[in-house]
């Protein structure tokens, strides 16, 4: 579980993030939404420790992540896993490679019990045949595969993903989104996704945070978003005809 | 004030290099890489500068040698020390800016842009020192590249006097024996020293800290060129004033 207490943050006196409190369960996706500009990544950026923040609290289970020294600090990111929007696979090194890294980085396991466990992550992502391809050499869905492997090779505590669907054909797009929803319950990690896709908030978001001008807008959960008031949300999720659509249905069937 | 905030990361930027150590196994892995890239791949064109290069510096020395009292065996002295001197260390290393320097930015920064570097540093690990002490430790073979323009750039000199009827083959090797102060090496080589620092830092700080997209990528090499050139120009001459005169 992750918590999020009263966190404010700046850049060159603008405020980007204003009095974000929140919850991100175990076992759950969460999901964080809104515009381009909202505040997604940095939100997430923060919780990662990429970004210091101005004042609040991010707890880590109960251990604050302020008050965490270098070594915690280090020893807290051997329980992050993180797909990033481009994948950000290392393009030197093969898909095996790749997902090996982390292990070779942080640990003292043998090449034998790396390979087996590359190999497990990799049959759990449904890779196949691409252990000694170079990610220019696979297909954007594929790539994807290959940063969740590496994000959960070393069994993360919480996985982190910001917008894992972004460049996907619509039904790859369902595929990882499953994918990450399976692994999320599968292995009890806390899941916090940054996403745009409006499939993703209706598939898999178990819990939505909303996001606007760097404040938290709305939250809840994807059977709530359907019934909830809140004009800035509904403006966002249902911009499109097709949401529009999906909403009156929703309503009339209410 | 921004010029001072980029001199204060640059020594932030260092001091981090050389601390949280990454493992060995890891380590030398990745200095074999740094040294095929860095100093393997870049002997071909500077062997081929440096050689004739050489032959210019003799063919001019040897055309303004007008007086026939003066000794032929001054061409093979002038490329000599022209080429120990100045052209080796100072104007290979000013190519290599734009080799190695290049390279190093451009790498860094599309790591930067593709958030390969984020990825390094949420998995924990210290990026100063996992991407840049490479790249340092591989320019510590960087002597070499110099030892090798030198040989070269004599040799050339050697090969346009003597092909082109300039002056005899033992004039050349007579004047290349001429006063021949050994300490002229030293000078040369610590000052490469410097430049090798120069040519793996710099590049590294403009890429390491690169903002922004494919574009800023192209703007980056370039600043990083011309801030490696000025500080390896500058540098040699505050090396020069300091170990040539007084």
């Amino acid at each position: 579980m992750i918590v999020v207490e009263k966190l404010c943050k700046s850049f060159n006196g603008v405020n980007v993030l204003t009095d974000i409190s929140t919850q991100f369960d175990k076992g759950k996706t969460n999901l964080i939404i809104g515009q381009s500009g909202s505040g997604k990544t940095v939100l997430l950026k923060c919780i990662l420790g990429l970004y210091g923040i101005d004042s609040g609290h991010i707890y880590f289970e109960d251990r604050s992540l302020q008050k965490m020294t270098i070594q915690e600090r280090s020893t807290l990111r051997h329980e992050m896993g993180m797909v990033f929007q481009g994948s950000a696979l290392f393009d030197s090194m093969t898909v095996e490679e790749n997902i090996i890294f982390p292990m070779r980085m942080l640990t003292k396991k043998s090449t034998e019990e790396m390979l087996s466990r590359a190999n497990e992550v990799i049959k759990r992502v449904n890779l196949i045949n691409s252990n000694k391809k170079l990610p220019s050499e696979i297909s954007g869905g594929m790539q994807k595969r290959v940063a969740i492997a590496r994000a959960i090779v070393m069994n993360p505590k919480y996985l982190f993903c910001d917008e894992p669907n972004s460049g996907l054909d619509p039904r790859t797009s369902t595929l990882i989104d499953n994918l990450i929803l399976e692994i999320t319950q599968e292995y009890q990690i806390t899941t916090v996704i940054n996403t745009h896709d409006m499939n993703s908030v209706m598939e898999i978001g178990e819990k939505i945070l909303f996001l606007e001008n760097g404040l938290k807008g709305w939250e809840g959960s994807n059977q709530e978003v359907f019934k909830t008031e809140n004009e800035s949300v509904g403006n966002f999720i249902y911009s499109s005809n097709l949401f529009k659509k999906v909403r009156k249905v929703y309503q009339e069937e209410d | 004030m921004l010029l001072l905030q980029n001199i204060g990361s640059y020594f932030i930027m260092l001091s981090k290099v050389f601390t949280r150590f990454t493992s060995w196994s890891v380590m030398k892995e990745l200095i074999i890489k740094e040294l095929d890239s860095l100093i393997i791949r870049s002997i071909g064109i500077v062997s081929f500068i440096s050689f004739f290069v050489g032959g210019v510096v003799a063919i001019q020395t040897a055309l303004n040698l007008n007086n026939p009292f003066l000794p032929k065996n001054l061409i093979g002295f002038a490329t000599r020390q022209s080429v120990i001197l100045e052209f080796a260390p100072t104007f290979i290393s000013v190519i290599m800016a734009g080799k190695v320097g290049s390279y190093i930015t451009s790498s860094l920064g599309t790591m930067r842009v593709t958030e390969q570097i984020d990825a390094l540093q949420v998995m924990g690990i210290n990026t100063y020192n996992y991407l840049i002490f490479p790249k340092i430790i591989a320019l510590l073979f960087y002597p070499f590249i110099i030892t090798i323009s030198m040989f070269l750039g004599i040799i050339g000199g050697y090969v346009a006097s003597i092909y082109g009827g300039f002056c005899s083959s033992a004039d050349f090797i007579e004047g290349i024996q001429l006063d021949f102060i050994p300490y002229h090496v030293s000078y040369a080589f610590v000052k490469t020293g410097f430049f090798a620092f120069i040519l793996a830092t710099v590049p590294s700080f403009h890429g390491y800290f690169l903002k922004g997209g494919a574009l800023e990528v192209g703007k980056a090499s370039t600043t990083s060129f011309v801030w490696t050139s000025v500080l390896i120009i500058v540098t040699n001459y505050i090396i020069t004033q300091l170990l040539l005169t007084g």
